[in-house]
């Protein structure tokens, strides 16, 4: 029975040849150091689960955005397990993010044909630098108010248009509900969406092109 | 590295991937589908005893109206909520009040006592209630709820027991 529901799928939409193509493709000697893209994409994946659930309670407005996430914290059943999961995740996943760079630019697999995937990983790393940016602000508490005061103001010492650039990013001249809410929105939607794109790029990018093999000594 | 020992091992990796990812799924799982339920499964909140009016101000014949509000913890705000209903006094005796809901069985808009047409209206589908509660036109499909317990104060105040859903 499964075995012909199986087949019937199979028949339309290609599984095995998917199977084939996307899971079981050649690869290279490497070693784990190359596993590190994969766990930087279960690491979206799971940002974004526990991300989605941490909306279910969490409200971006002054009045009650520290309240929300008091509540998740202790009023709601595993609202530390979320949290906690969407907090140390956050860290972690710039962390393997960025040591996945690191051993793409130690062999050298950023040469050609690859050097859009290296671009596009560039865009990457800038895109979850952006959601570490714009989450950290929002459990408004005293940290996240003054990091982000902080991390605005340098932005605002860029010449010419630094003061355009600060009230762009904080919605006016100074911290506000108005603050709160686009980087909510950033955090939430647009970062994320381009992450998603990115990240279908990349991928796209890898296994049309292959893992690059692990340089030997002549290389 | 023989063939059949090169296959074993990719199986192996196959079901401990698997079985490993089930069990990570399931213990983050699980929490999940009880943090976003959580809500639903909290205990209904405190009784209360609420006076509702004067019995020596309730008349034979017009329903006497009343309303009061809660005010309950949701979260991390307060929430007040409006709850009303009539008295129905029939003799002299504070114990056959009748004392009705004002939230209608059909789905729940407050009805309103109209003398003109002897009968509680409900404004939202047009619904008809006769003074004690029966349903004489409308889609409701039951007569309105009335309150539980009532007992009458040394100073003659009606109260009526209470208790959040
Ligand atoms: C796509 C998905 C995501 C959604 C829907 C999401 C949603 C949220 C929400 C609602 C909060 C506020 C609750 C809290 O502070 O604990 C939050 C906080 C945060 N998020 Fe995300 N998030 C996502 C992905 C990410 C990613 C990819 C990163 C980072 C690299 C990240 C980093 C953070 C940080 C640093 C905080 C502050 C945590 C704290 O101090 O408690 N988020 N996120
Ligand atoms: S809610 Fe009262 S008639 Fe529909």
């Amino acid at each position: 029975m499964w075995k012909n529901l199986y087949t019937w799928l199979d028949e339309r939409f290609g599984l095995d040849d998917m199977y084939k193509n996307l899971l079981d493709r050649p690869e290279p000697k490497t070693s784990w150091w190359n596993t590190l893209g994969s766990a930087s994409l279960f690491l979206f994946v799971l940002q974004g689960l526990t991300g989605i659930f941490l909306t279910v309670y969490y409200t971006p407005s002054p009045d009650h955005a520290y309240d929300s996430i008091q509540y998740i914290m202790e009023g709601v059943a595993f609202g530390w397990l979320i949290r906690g999961i969407h907090h140390w995740g956050a860290t972690l996943m710039v962390l393997v993010v960025f040591i996945h760079m690191l051993r793409v630019f130690y062999t050298a697999s950023f040469k050609y044909p690859r050097e859009l995937t290296w671009l596009i990983g560039i865009g990457l790393f800038l895109a979850t630098l952006g959601m570490g940016f714009t989450g950290y602000l929002l459990p408004w508490n005293q940290k996240s108010f003054w990091a982000t005061t902080v991390g605005t103001q340098i932005a605002g010492t860029v010449p010419l248009i630094g003061d355009f650039i600060l009230k762009a990013l904080r919605g006016g001249p100074d911290l506000s509900a108005l603050t709160l809410q686009r980087f909510f929105s950033a955090h939430i939607w647009m970062i994320p969406a381009v992450l998603a794109a990115l990240i279908g790029i990349h991928l796209f990018l890898i296994i049309k092109h292959g893992e690059s093999h692990w340089p030997k000594k002549e290389d | 590295m023989s063939d059949s020992h090169e296959l074993s091992r990719r199986d192996f990796i196959k079901v401990t991937t698997g079985i490993v990812g089930g069990l990570i799924g399931a213990i983050v799982g699980l929490p999940s589908v009880y943090y976003l339920i959580d809500p639903a499964l909290r205990e209904g909140g405190k009784e209360a005893w609420i006076p509702i009016g004067k019995f020596e101000d309730m008349q034979i014949g017009t329903p006497y109206p009343f309303s009061f509000t809660r005010v309950q913890v949701n979260g991390w705000e307060r929430t007040a909520s409006s709850f009303g209903g009539y008295a129905i006094r029939k003799t002299d005796s504070p114990d056959e009040l009748v004392i009705l809901n004002s939230r209608c069985t059909h789905l729940g808009c407050t009805v309103n006592w109209d003398g003109k047409a002897d009968a509680y209206i409900c404004p939202c589908h047009d619904a008809k209630f006769s003074m004690e509660g029966e349903v004489l036109d409308g889609p409701p499909p039951r007569a309105l709820e009335s309150y539980g317990e009532h007992r009458i104060t040394e100073d003659g105040t009606i109260e009526i027991f209470f208790k959040e859903g």
